[in-house]
């Protein structure tokens, strides 16, 4: 088998220098009646075999690039540059393990400082780590960290937070907190969260862009969390919006818990995506997830080395400030090259051409008779209300060829309101050519 | 919890460096290499976008007004990263023998089908029928994990080992509220991997440590003796940290059941088994299996993983969101707790947006595709054989706490360094110079400066001896009283020790502008 | 007369008049390595013996510090909390952590004496 160098030869050689008949002897300590055991699964076979099955699978889905396409809701179809995806599969990026060994690694340990330095910047921030699972999980440690920083435990979350996001903050850190939900309004009104604050709250929780893409100001939440003790937890899924909007950091942010696949990363079909988590310096000892630092090495050189590690699990073990070990290193690397490779230059370009492109999409889809725009202020995703429920509407229109974006009821499937609402987003890949398909087939089906 | 295997992190009285001084500062193809925010600069991009005016927006008055970000030009993006590349050790350049980590092979064949577009192009929320092919591609993944390891449920969702770990305990919690009970203790064994008791802490249980015997496993009698009806679980690693079989498994797993508790495994050293061992015969009710350790999806300098969750019949019923079903229209996924309970199932929630880790779930299929079933069996069979060889090997002049044979790792410690003023620490990074990224060092944390050697089944032998003869000769070395060699080392990788002191007293996590 | 004595988890207490001053002992500092960070109490919190009162963290390991003797806290060591290099320079010194008011004498008695003390790492 092709990724097995040993030989007969040589496994009757190593048996004979360890000292065992045969390999069953290594196996001898497992219980007589688990030996044996049998699978119902096909032999080996070669790549020829295994990219045909593969191939098979792929053939059976659709890729967004195949047709007009505008969904969003916490994950974005950007162009990923040739440069990135060729460096994050050189060896020693792809094959390289958690930089424990430091003397050996300062590729990975640098390029986590630039990337923690990368996200500080784009956030409006004063620290960040060195990436978590994915955006749903970081802002389930950020509600954490809050409790840990305040001594509370009531997480206050908008409505207009991603619903899996706010799942996943319940399932995670549900046990650790007293969970208050504000009904989700519809979408672009206000939401009323503070009146929700109170002395036992330790953090409120808004999306900025919201799930339905609205954009709003902060500071009043954040001076309102604040006159009460509590916390300002400011999540972002949609990272390029970083490049347009005022950070969350100059908004009065406590946390930014944000997800970082749209720079670097393809759609993957959810995973594995990067999780972005940056917050005030004085509170960096009580963040999760691994902090790469600088020092200089025994010829006096500036280096790189993981750092204040007495907080993860390998050394604090139950007290740690979480269970994460693994974080999204290959990931956070695609995102750190696009950043280096757009600079500000470009990041400011990139983001305008996708809030372009999405007022030129609003305006032309709002031009049908019966079709509003929910969502005045916006970056690159908005709502839509249209005249009849969306799910009879998508429906033809992926029959007419075109993905129309996300049913605000898929995420909200108790939420009658929200029946005739969908969720559009458009990029820098949108051309003009989509939006008149887009037009044509709605002005059809709406 | 004092730490009691302490030793310096900083660099001790360390002789200066013999290497010649270059003009540049880089050494051959070892180039110094500044940060992005010292070589770059933010008017320059190596991505050509229109610019266009936009001097009216929707942004609600929250334009942004600067960044602060710099950008390089396409060929010095390209430099540095590639720079930074080269000074960093990999499995694909040498053996990476991290106990604990299995180190594998990473096919590149794997890389390829991941990149078709119709996987990578594809969007968690697009319409059903236009992903049927990756909802196929996670149901077949999900056969491979159930069959191996003869569980009849699983969850593909969990994002890395220590995420499923929370998952199972989030599902054994569930389970126990639903027969009306609460309980409040995980037992551990005292070899656990520290993400188990920081996973028990998170799901709402304290930790109690069972001892180990002189074996090296769980003892069986302290565990009984720890049972109760106030025990919720215990988290065991089979084989354990100390890379032997826990012979005892059937005994503990009726012991766990009969006093109403549930027996969770811990599968980061499922390569050992794999193909050869099913894990459900063993009685476990939940484990995780690393698709990055196991199933070689690249560790890509710390992440992403994957830690999918198999279950057994009594706690498949609370296998969290989203769960897959199959209706006239093919397959689909019930994502709302409210659509869940529409059909009478009880999730415990959700683990994590969208649906897992889908791109490293094509790497894994296609890692097990090439394999099979016969292919699996092997690569257990060669990373036990591996390891042995090392261990039989080096026994007679390093000292091994637990007499052999062991599994797919092999543990030894720093009793054979005694009297020669070495630790564990002088000794591995004086393997870097030869060539070798050092072992797992310092865990377990129940054998005293413990080396886990974990070579995997992707090394052939010449690798093995010759890592063999430099084990050797370094064991001999040390033991001769040269202890200057290995305080000193390394002294040939792009660094030098490190003072881990400073960087910890005065954090320094971010550049900032002058 | 100070009275200097020593709990099984390497704290030692210096008590004059009735305040107890309390740190880590050389043992425990050597063990841990190089101190990084520490987490101290502060003046009116009230602690019984046995009880966490701060937390000791170096770069490879952190430690619960608990209160030998039951009592209210007057003061903490700010200097360490700059330097944390004190605690391993002069840890039954300069590297105190925090002062008490100490209940009554009854706990004293059960602690160890410095002779003791050093009886009892001689096994560990």
């Amino acid at each position: 088998m092709r990724y097995l160098p040993l030989t007969p030869d040589d496994r009757r050689a190593m048996l004979a220098k360890i000292g065992a008949h045969s390999i069953d002897d290594l196996f001898g300590d497992v219980p007589k009646s688990a030996r044996g055991a049998r699978f119902d699964l096909p032999p080996h076979a070669g790549e020829i075999e295994v990219e045909r099955t593969l191939t098979a699978f792929a053939e059976r889905n659709t890729p967004a690039g195949k047709m007009p396409f505008f969904c969003g809701a916490g994950s974005y179809r950007h162009h990923v540059p040739a440069t990135v995806d060729h460096l994050i599969q050189r060896s020693e990026f792809l094959t390289s393990y958690t930089p424990y060994q430091p003397e050996i690694a300062q590729g990975t340990l640098q390029v986590l400082f630039e990337f923690q330095t990368q996200i500080a910047i784009l956030t409006g921030m004063e620290v960040a780590n060195a990436s978590m699972y994915d955006g749903s999980t970081a802002t389930a440690e950020a509600v954490l960290m809050a409790h840990r920083i305040t001594g509370r435990k009531r997480a206050v979350l908008a409505g207009s937070l991603h619903p899996h996001y706010a799942d996943t903050v319940r399932t995670m850190a549900g046990l650790a907190s007293e969970i208050a939900s504000s009904p989700v309004a519809p979408p672009g009104h206000a939401e009323d969260l503070a009146s929700l604050i109170d002395e036992n709250t330790s953090c409120v929780v808004v999306q900025n862009p919201d799930v339905f893409g609205q954009v709003r100001d902060l500071k009043p939440l954040a001076d309102a969390a604040h006159a009460k003790g509590a916390l300002l937890i400011a999540v972002v899924t949609e990272a390029i919006s970083l490049g347009l909007v005022t950070p969350p950091g100059d908004m009065g942010a406590d946390i930014v818990a944000a997800e970082g696949q749209s720079f670097g990363n393809a759609l993957n079909f959810g995973g594995p995506y990067v999780g972005l988590f940056a917050a005030r310096e004085k509170h960096v000892r009580q963040m999760p997830g691994r902090l790469a630092g600088e020092t200089i090495d025994a010829d006096g050189r500036r280096s790189y080395v993981l750092t204040l590690s007495a907080r993860e699990q390998h050394i604090r073990r139950e007290r740690a400030t979480s269970n994460i070990c693994t974080n999204s290193g290959l990931c956070a690397l695609a995102f750190s090259i696009h950043v280096s490779l757009l600079g500000e230059a470009g990041l400011t370009r990139l983001a305008k051409l996708n809030h372009a492109k999405a007022i030129a999409l609003a305006d032309r889809l709002t031009s049908i008779k019966g079709v509003k725009l929910s969502t005045p202020a916006f970056f690159n995703e908005f709502t839509l209300e249209l005249p009849r429920p969306a799910f009879a509407i998508v429906d033809a229109l992926v029959d007419r060829g075109i993905n129309p974006g996300v049913r605000a009821s898929r995420l909200y499937p108790r939420e009658p309101k929200l029946a005739n609402h969908l969720i559009v987003a458009a990029t820098e890949l949108t051309t003009d050519a989509c939006i008149d398909a887009y037009f044509k087939a709605l002005k059809e089906t709406a | 919890m004092l730490n009691t295997q302490g030793r310096p992190t900083k660099p001790e009285r360390a002789e200066p460096s013999t290497a010649p001084a270059t003009i540049s500062g880089d050494r051959g193809l070892d180039h110094e290499e500044g940060l992005i925010f010292e070589i770059g600069r933010t008017d320059v991009t190596g991505v050509d976008l229109p610019d266009i005016a936009l001097n009216s927006d929707r942004l609600g008055g929250l334009r942004r007004k600067s960044i602060g970000l710099p950008g390089l030009s396409e060929p010095e993006t390209m430099r540095h990263y590639v720079r930074l590349s080269q000074r960093n050790a990999s499995i694909d350049a040498s053996l990476y023998p991290l106990g604990s980590c299995t180190m594998k092979h990473n096919p590149r064949l794997n890389e390829k089908m991941a990149r078709l577009p119709g996987f990578a192009d594809i969007h968690p929320l697009q319409p059903r029928k236009t992903v049927q092919g990756a909802l196929e591609l996670i149901a077949e993944l999900s056969r491979w994990l159930m069959t191996l390891t003869g569980m009849p449920a699983v969850a593909m969702s969990p994002k890395a080992g220590a995420h499923g770990e929370l998952c199972g305990l989030f599902a054994i919690r569930a389970a126990i509220a639903a027969r009306g009970e609460t309980r409040h203790r995980i037992l551990v064994p005292e070899s656990a991997h520290g993400t188990n008791p920081a996973t028990a802490a998170l799901s709402g249980f304290t930790t109690e440590n069972v001892k180990a015997n002189a074996q090296g496993c769980v003892d069986l009698a302290s565990l009984k003796e720890k049972l109760g009806p106030d025990v919720a679980a215990l988290m065991l690693t089979n084989p354990n940290t100390c890379g032997l079989f826990e012979r005892d498994m059937i005994e503990i797993a009726d012991a766990v059941h009969a006093a109403g508790a549930y027996f969770y495994c811990d599968g980061a050293n499922f390569n050992a088994i794999v193909g050869r061992v099913k894990p459900g015969d063993l009685g476990i009710d939940a484990m995780h299996i690393n698709l990055h350790k196991t199933f070689s999806t690249p560790h890509g300098g710390g992440g992403p993983g994957a830690g999918p969750v198999v279950f057994s019949a009594l706690l498949a019923p609370h296998a969290p969101l989203p769960r897959m079903v199959h209706d006239n229209s093919g397959l689909r996924f019930i994502e709302e707790m409210a659509d869940a309970e529409d059909a009478g199932l009880t999730p415990f929630g959700r683990m994590c947006a969208f649906h897992g880790q889908v791109g490293m779930f094509v790497r894994a299929l296609t890692y097990m595709l090439s394999h099979g079933a016969d292919g699996l069996k092997q690569v257990a069979e060669d990373s036990v054989l591996n390891a042995n060889y090392i261990l039989a090997s080096l026994s007679d002049v390093m000292s091994a706490p637990y007499e052999g044979p062991c599994m797919h790792e092999a543990l030894f410690d720093d009793e054979f360094l005694k009297d020669t003023g070495l630790t564990t620490l002088d000794f591995a990074k004086a393997l870097i110079d030869e060539g070798f990224h050092p072992m797992t060092v310092y865990f377990p944390l129940v054998v005293h400066g413990a080396m886990l050697i974990e070579p995997t089944e992707t090394e052939s032998k010449a690798t093995l001896d010759k890592f063999i003869a430099v084990m050797r000769a370094l064991a001999t070395e040390a033991k001769s009283g040269n202890a200057g060699h290995f305080k000193n080392a390394p002294t040939l990788a792009p660094r030098r020790r490190l003072d881990e002191t400073l960087a910890a007293r005065k954090p320094i996590l971010r550049w900032k502008p002058q | 007369m100070a009275d200097l004595r020593f709990s099984k988890s390497h704290e030692w207490l210096r008590v004059d008049g009735g305040v107890a001053t309390i740190g880590i002992t050389k043992y425990a500092a050597d063990q841990l390595g190089d101190v990084v960070f520490v987490e101290l109490p502060t003046a009116g919190k009230k602690v019984s013996a046995g009880g966490e009162v701060a937390v000791v963290e170096s770069v490879k390991a952190a430690s619960e510090i608990y209160a030998p003797v039951s009592g209210e806290v007057t003061e903490f060591n700010a200097a360490i909390k700059d330097d944390p290099s004190q605690v391993n320079a002069d840890p039954e010194g300069q590297g105190w952590f925090f002062r008490m008011k100490v209940a009554g004498t009854g706990e004293l008695e059960k602690l160890m004496t410095e002779a003791q003390y050093k009886d009892f790492v001689k096994t560990l």
